[in-house]
């Protein structure tokens, strides 16, 4: 095939999957805001998306708050600032590593799930059915997930902030030989709720595209088992690289002034 | 007699494959349709159609005498409400048990209570010969005989006018294929609702229906009454009701 026509055919390709995105977004929002709610199945979603996310959330935040603090002891050494650790530490994982790391992990776990999930009730005809019984597809299995993962991903972030400074004062005071109270002190002083709450922005921006993309991709899914995996592998390919692409968006916004 | 479902001139394309190339059919009042035809003659598509599913590109779909193609989402709401509808593969909802599958429509469209919707469903689950005990099952632990049931007695649940059964019996054995073909017609005879079937199943015909027609290349080429099935002298409809290889019907694939 003439390479122009693969280049021209890869875009419109992406133009036409960007304009199918687009519309499912809205389609999205309108389902969100019109009632029905369906609080019941928000609150099992919460579960589902939040709480059972808690445990690999908690260790991926405590171990990259106690790298962080063994790098930057190891790198400020060089220039005799090894008591900017606590400060580091905080700051780092409360702007980015806790909302980010755990967005990548809740990406890995949920968004693949959401996927797999609406893929093969897509694949057997449970879509067609909810229609045929009279209930929208979009507020019984899109606007409760999306709604769950936007309010759990915040609540989230928060424990990733807490466990990763943790994580960074447990090294900092049994490795690093800092001072437990002089540690603290440190932490609380340099750390801002500026801080804190532009991470837990991201967190809730991040919940929305992990959510979005599971749906996105499991409600389009075709093609039977191989469909399903092939829209769970898309799904969180897709949410990571958003949660990326987005977390660097959001930084340069909300740090520009 | 007044024409419960009626389609006009009805096309439905998937990019350049033309599916559908202008069917016309019509359901009376009380009647028991079956259409049958050979795998991919385009009749789930025409289902999907007109449970607005799929949205043809040209043609009218009547359901009750109100056309229905480019209904705004509220009154298609509406006119869903008229239908119950067995899918092939049951179409069961794998995160609810029996009795939430079995009342689903009457929980989340007439937010029926929770004790009021078990009755219901117990009351749905009798009609199709199953007892009580499976309300707290979920999908998974069902056979494939129940699993039809199921889906037959979710279909029936809140007493629609007009229910569609897709492929029924597929995938059952000779002595299921009968009691679930001998479920629907009684059902259907108790409730006096109309329907419309898809089949293969040639059985399945004969039990379920009052007439039949034959989807061939997206075009009703045949409609007449059941006993006039065996009669008739339609080369298509002769091939395909013996189950003959040779004859005018191309066969995909061969």
């Amino acid at each position: 095939m003439n390479p122009l026509a693969r280049i021209g055919r890869f875009f419109l390709g992406f133009l036409a999957h960007t304009g199918r995105l687009t519309v499912f977004i809205a389609h999205s929002f309108v389902a969100i805001i019109q009632p029905p709610y369906y609080v019941r199945l928000i609150g099992q979603q919460m579960v589902r998306i939040g709480y059972f996310s808690l445990p690999v959330v908690a260790l991926t935040s405590f171990f990259t708050g106690g790298v962080l603090a063994l790098q930057i002891y190891y790198g400020g050494n060089q220039f005799n600032s090894e008591a900017i650790v606590a400060s580091i530490v905080a700051l780092g994982i409360t702007r980015e590593l806790g909302p980010v790391l755990g967005g990548l992990m809740v990406a890995g776990r949920v968004s693949a799930a959401i996927a797999a999930e609406i893929g093969t009730m897509r694949v057997t005809e449970q879509i067609d059915a909810l229609t045929t019984l009279s209930t929208e597809p979009f507020k019984y299995l899109v606007a409760p997930r999306v709604i769950a993962a936007v309010l759990s991903m915040p609540l989230l972030a928060l424990v990733a902030d807490i466990i990763g400074i943790m994580g960074g004062f447990v090294v900092g005071t049994q490795s690093l030989g800092f001072n437990p109270a002089i540690y603290m002190q440190l932490t609380l002083d340099f750390i801002t709720p500026d801080d804190i709450t532009s991470g837990l922005i991201k967190a809730a921006v991040f919940g929305f595209i992990i959510a979005i993309m599971g749906c996105y991709h499991g409600y389009n899914s075709a093609g039977g088992a191989q469909g399903v995996g092939r829209a769970t592998t898309n799904a969180v390919v897709s949410a990571s690289i958003l949660i990326l692409s987005a977390n660097y968006l959001m930084t340069s916004l909300l740090f520009s002034s | 007699m007044t024409d419960m479902i009626k389609l006009s001139n009805v096309h439905k394309s998937f990019g350049p494959k033309h599916v559908l190339k202008g069917v016309d059919l019509s359901v009376e009042k009380g009647n028991s349709l079956v259409v049958i035809g050979g795998s991919g003659s385009g009749k789930s598509v025409m289902m999907k159609s007109i449970l607005g599913l799929l949205t043809p590109e040209k043609g009218e779909i009547e359901i009750n005498g109100l056309p229905t193609v480019g209904l705004k989402a509220g009154k298609r709401d509406l006119v869903n409400r008229q239908f119950g509808m067995l899918f092939q593969n049951g179409a069961l909802f794998d995160s609810l048990a029996v009795w939430q599958n079995v009342s689903f429509a009457a929980m989340q469209g007439n937010n029926m209570p929770a004790d009021e919707a078990r009755e219901l469903a117990k009351e749905s689950l009798a009609l199709v010969g199953l007892e009580e005990n499976i309300l707290d099952l979920f999908p998974v632990s069902l056979s494939g005989g129940m699993h039809k049931r199921v889906g037959l007695a979710r279909a029936i649940a809140t007493r629609p006018p007009i229910i569609f059964f897709d492929e029924p019996t597929t995938g059952l054995d000779p002595i299921m294929t009968d009691v679930i073909n001998h479920l629907i017609r009684d059902c259907v005879n108790e409730l006096g609702a109309t329907t419309m079937t898809i089949t293969h199943d040639m059985s399945s015909v004969r039990t379920i229906g009052d007439k039949a027609a034959l989807l061939y290349q997206g075009q009703i080429i045949w409609t007449g009454e059941i006993d006039a099935l065996e009669q008739s002298d339609d080369p298509f409809l002769v091939q395909f009701i013996n189950g003959l290889a040779d004859g005018p019907i191309e066969i995909a694939g061969a």
